[in-house]
């Protein structure tokens, strides 16, 4: 076995493993706040990759006004979205609040095709190319820089989580909603901002997964890719997301390149079930205690 | 309004149809969906069979989700069992097309089982997920067993044959499609009179509390599946019957949230729903053809944005549904006849 050829596709597997951990966030977000899962997340993703190339391509805005700019779009859908579709659907059934976030992923997969059709596109290259070494494996720059940057943005959770106020609140909504309510916190503001937060960084995640792999309406498959991760890290929990998706992006590359790229999703998806198997709630995530 | 229905026995109570005007409208029904193959033209016939077979699959999902709470976006891939099954009997063993159908419900029962195992372990939206990973699994199978499945090229099914008679037509077909699925409804509303049945809706209702009450878990929610996607087996097996090759793209997980879907807008948890769901959910987006094709002389690109405009319609039913009538299509007619009960009175 070529160990130097083991090792780049590690380091490949590991840069996308970061990139699926950042939008599995996503998911833990919406999950701690609101106890929703958000099926449209890999839409939102994708929205984000169609909205930085609309505004560099399109309006010919700079690199660094387009980024901040596509975010933002991002978070400002995920304040559309939960005030006119979540906050209405509260007390509801898990179930029925699952499939209006199917539908959601419907509606905006329409409108971006509507919008900018259905053929695959490229971002505009903002990274260059010249290939990254560590010792001597080779890594491609956009995955290297997606890696830093997906940690970065992991590691500034965490703090936040830990230390800032809104961080704490969320944690605290978390925990017990009435509790959280009684102590003064403002839970449906906390609502808006787990949803505003999780789609800015689905959305900015989506720039990232575009300019590694182009842009196309179908590229919210990642999402599904992010949901594995975050069922096997466990729904509620940062470190589940982060683990869980080094893991998974690790055993895709080592299945996509050694078995082939059709037992890529196979492999990812019989994982989920053996650790369903084993851990109902996840590696990570709280064991729901179940009383009469 | 409704008087003099007082009843004397349980049997009475229990009874499906317990008023007169329901059988009279049962009757009308009857004979609509047997002159109706008289009266449609071909394209139409075609959608009458589409929805026949949806409806039966439906309805098993709603034996899943409606009365036993257990939330799959499998069915898509137990159809396909059923598809590839009846493929298999048709073209290998050539068998007869009513057993063929059976054996399809059958085996895709046994996969509904298997892949029910986790239930008891993995509990709502995380069985949810599971059913996904099931499906992807099963779509993997399908597309590299190639020697049964045909691979990605998928396999033709030759015209089912009955009593001698060639079944290739919508109109020939829709006199085999619609009797098997009004069996299958009709079924699936006696179930929910016997134990079984309401054992199902017990463990919807609360599983620990239904456990307690003496309901074995695990039986009932493997029976459960096992029921559901026999459902989608011959939904299936119609299915490959009627467009007559299977393939791997012929059953993709969007249609596993179309039959979920289906049966919300329907209405889960009740026998009208999902015939109200499947039928409503297949024709609309038929019908926004008709109107693409209105609308052509004034915008010229109506026909390309067809496509993208039925997916963001799709969407936006389900959530203007849920949003807004969650009980679904069942409780717009409900409503409708209760008007009917009280009248003259308001309701």
């Amino acid at each position: 076995m070529d160990w130097l050829f083991f090792a780049e596709v590690t380091l490949a597997g590991l840069g996308s493993g970061a990139l699926l951990a950042l939008t599995a966030l996503a998911f833990v977000l919406i999950y701690k706040a609101t106890r929703v899962i958000n099926l449209a997340v890999g839409e939102i993703l994708m929205l984000g990759g169609y909205l930085f190339f609309a505004f560099s391509a399109g309006f010919g805005l700079p690199v660094w006004a387009a980024i901040p700019l596509a975010i933002a779009g991002g978070g400002v859908v995920g304040a559309m979205v939960e005030r006119a579709l979540i906050r209405p659907m509260l007390g509801e059934a898990p179930i029925s609040v699952f499939m209006v976030t199917v539908g959601l992923g419907s509606v905006l997969m329409g409108a971006v095709e509507l919008v900018w059709n259905t053929d695959p596109r490229a971002l505009p290259d903002f990274m260059g190319a010249t290939p990254v070494f560590i010792g001597e494996a080779y890594v491609s720059r956009k995955i290297a820089i997606g890696f830093a940057v997906a940690g970065v943005v992991i590691a500034l959770f965490l703090l936040l989580f830990r230390f800032w106020r809104g961080g704490v609140a969320l944690r605290a909504t978390a925990s017990d909603q009435a509790a959280a309510y009684s102590c003064g916190i403002n839970v449906p503001g906390v609502f808006s901002l787990a949803w505003i937060v999780a789609c800015a960084t689905a959305a900015g995640a989506g720039i990232l997964v575009g300019a590694i792999g182009g842009i196309s309406p179908t590229m919210g498959v990642f999402g599904l890719s992010a949901l594995v991760v975050v069922i096997i890290g466990g729904l509620d929990s940062v470190l589940g997301a982060l683990v869980g998706g080094l893991l998974i992006g690790l055993v895709e590359a080592w299945a996509g390149t050694f078995l082939g790229g059709e037992f890529k999703l196979v492999t990812t998806f019989s994982l989920l079930i053996a650790a369903l198997m084993i851990r109902p709630y996840g590696l990570f995530g709280t064991v729901e205690i179940e009383r009469l | 309004m409704r008087i003099a229905t007082a009843k004397e026995t349980y049997i009475a109570d229990e009874g499906l149809l317990t008023t007169r005007t329901q059988r009279a409208w049962m009757i009308v029904l009857a004979l609509v969906l047997v002159l109706a193959p008289f009266v449609l033209n071909a394209y139409w016939l075609y959608l009458a069979c589409l929805v026949a077979i949806n409806v039966a699959s439906a309805t098993g999902l709603n034996i899943l989700t409606g009365y036993t709470g257990l939330v799959s976006l499998g069915q898509a891939a137990f159809m396909a069992v059923g598809a590839y099954a009846v493929a298999f009997l048709d073209g290998h063993l050539g068998t007869p097309f009513l057993l063929n159908i059976f054996a399809a419900g059958l085996v895709a029962a046994a996969v509904g089982v298997l892949v029910g195992v986790p239930s008891l372990r993995v509990k709502g939206l995380y069985l949810a997920i599971a059913t996904i990973a099931a499906s992807f699994i099963l779509h993997f199978v399908f597309t590299n067993w190639v020697s049964v499945t045909g691979g990605m090229s998928g396999v033709n099914v030759a015209p089912a044959r009955l009593f001698g008679i060639e079944l290739a037509s919508p109109f020939a077909l829709y006199f085999v499609i619609v009797p098997i699925t009004a069996l299958m409804v009709l079924a699936a509303a006696n179930l929910f009179r016997t134990r079984i049945g309401r054992a199902f809706i017990a463990i919807r209702d609360r599983d620990i509390s239904a456990e307690v009450l003496g309901i074995p878990l695990l039986q009932y929610k493997l029976m459960s599946f096992a029921l559901s996607s026999f459902y989608a087996g011959v939904a299936g097996g119609m299915w490959a019957y009627f467009f007559r090759v299977v393939t791997p793209e012929s059953f993709p997980f969007a249609t596993s949230i179309f039959f979920l879907a289906a049966v919300i807008v329907g209405g889960l948890g009740t026998i009208l729903g999902p015939i109200l769901g499947a039928a409503f959910m297949t024709l609309v987006p038929e019908l926004l053809k008709y109107v693409v094709e209105w609308l052509g002389p004034v915008f010229p690109n109506a026909g390309a944005a067809l496509s993208p405009v039925r997916t963001i319609v799709f969407g936006a039913l389900i959530i203007f549904f849920l949003v807004f009538e969650p009980q679904g299509l069942a409780e717009i007619v409900r409503r409708i006849r209760r008007f009917f009960h009280l009248w003259p009175f308001k309701t």
